[in-house]
């Protein structure tokens, strides 16, 4: 049993899956980027007192689910969204789906997933893939960060549908419910729908920990990390923050790359010079991260670690807030 | 990010797949580019598991000493603090906080170890006696 489907990489899971289910019904034009916009994909927050595999809680997107929903709802496409208590009962109902032709978005834990190298598992139960078929006991997997599709044995894939811990994905799965056209209007509706959310969530977020602010106070706290956690504990956080901004998904510089693309990509739908000014205000901040991520690794890798160090740490994110704050400003202030 | 800056230093993700990368071309458009890895990342990752690989081995020396029992040695290698294995086990937190303490856990029935080794993904005895043998 295998449902007409074309595997397309992209750069993250979550607005990878959403675009390529799109695609598959029909909605040609919602590309990776558009996806991730519409759907106000870009984030920043910092949570210490929440931990990650030791660390702080960082994150540089949208929580979970959002991204797929959000975009789905703006475009006008009714979705089917079920998490499953019974184990059998959602293998039955992915199998039901396929049966009826449709591939299936499944939210899934990575740590036991098969096909990832060892260093990539942690226990991280908001990855995205989809399922387009099945020959004997394996399951077709299009993974959107891989380049080909794969496979998970009947077994591996409910294991990963069920793994536990935060997020758990309680075998939830997701798919758009029918065939609807997608018009340029649409596109351009969602797309400013998209841009005033996310202007909403960067810029107007209550208190300290998200949007540019948290951006902004990161820095601050980054200043005072050498002396309050020591040295080494200080280049455990920075690699922290290295990694959720920088591994799988996120197409380099936390996201912001893909949302300078996004504004790009709007532009072919609503010409406005200022989407490609903060387009490449996007670039900026993006190469910005990615500064600070040198200079992070240097600090982690014992070559550099005085004060001064953190300090240019700190600045480099208060500065990315001051020109992600400006460019915010700038998308909320177009005149469409 | 200029397309030809977008670094190819071999990860061990790079190994499996190449990621995708947004980059920007000569005229400042943006279009993507396969990637195999970034050296400032892959570090990140390392110093992670060295990290991990430090907490095993004191969690170990810790349940040699009696100190502790070998569930923390397997919380450490597995990854698992006390609400995920409460997840994988069905145990409240509280259970595996008291079955941490050594006594408390050479008294465990059968049963309640059957439910640790199949959320560590080991045997029984491998259970009592810290053997791992796959990754």
């Amino acid at each position: 049993m295998k449902v007409d489907f074309v595997h397309r990489q992209s750069a993250h899971c979550e607005s990878g899956v959403t675009s390529s289910l799109l695609q598959n019904i029909g909605a040609a034009k919602i590309t990776e980027p558009l996806a991730f916009g519409m759907g106000a994909g870009l984030f920043f927050a910092y949570i210490p007192l929440i931990k990650v595999n030791n660390g702080p809680a960082i994150a540089f997107r949208t929580f979970p689910g959002l991204i797929f929903k959000r975009t789905c709802k703006a475009l006008g496409i009714p979705i089917v969204r079920k998490k499953f208590s019974s184990k059998a009962e959602a293998e039955k109902y992915l199998q039901d789906a396929l049966a009826a032709g449709s591939p299936v978005g499944c939210q899934v834990g990575v740590y036991y997933l098969s096909y990832f190298p060892r260093e990539y598992r942690f226990h991280f139960n908001a990855h995205n893939l989809i399922v387009f078929g099945k020959e004997e006991d394996n399951y077709l997997i299009s993974d959107p960060i891989m380049e080909f599709p794969t496979t998970l044995t009947t077994y591996e894939l409910e294991r990963v549908r069920f793994a536990k811990g935060a997020l758990a994905p309680k075998g939830q799965i997701y798919y758009p419910a029918q065939h609807v056209e997608v018009t340029d209007d649409t596109i351009r509706k969602a797309i400013k729908n998209g841009i005033k959310l996310n202007v909403s969530n960067m810029l107007n977020i209550p208190g300290w920990f998200a949007g540019v602010n948290g951006i902004q106070y990161t820095g601050g706290r980054i200043k005072k990390w050498r002396d309050n956690l020591g040295l080494e504990k200080a280049g455990l956080y920075l690699a922290q923050l290295v990694r959720m901004q920088e591994e799988i998904g996120t197409g380099g510089g936390g996201f912001r790359y893909m949302y300078g693309a996004f504004l790009q990509e709007a532009y072919a739908f609503l010409p406005n010079d200022d989407l490609l000014k903060s387009s490449e205000k996007f670039t900026e901040t993006g190469d910005l991260w990615r500064t600070a991520a040198v200079l992070a690794a240097g600090i982690y890798k014992g070559r550099l670690g005085s004060q001064a160090d953190f300090n240019q740490m700190g600045d480099y994110l208060i500065e990315i807030a001051e020109i992600e704050r400006k460019a915010f400003i700038e998308l909320k202030n177009i005149k469409w | 990010m200029k397309k030809e800056d977008v670094p190819q230093d071999l990860g061990s993700l790079g190994k499996i797949t190449r990621e995708v990368c947004y980059a920007t071309d000569k005229d400042g458009k943006y279009t993507t580019q396969l990637s195999s890895g970034w050296e400032v990342k892959a570090q990140a990752l390392d110093l992670a598991w060295q990290d991990i690989d430090q907490r095993i081995a004191s969690a170990k020396q810790k349940v040699l000493n009696k100190e502790a029992s070998p569930l923390l040695f397997f919380m450490e290698y597995r990854l698992m603090d006390a609400s995920i294995l409460a997840g994988y086990t069905g145990f409240w937190q509280w259970q595996i906080k008291r079955h941490l303490k050594p006594e408390v856990f050479d008294s465990l029935s059968d049963k309640k170890l059957q439910k640790y080794a199949k959320a560590f993904n080991v045997k029984v005895a491998d259970l009592k006696s810290m053997n791992v043998h796959e990754s």
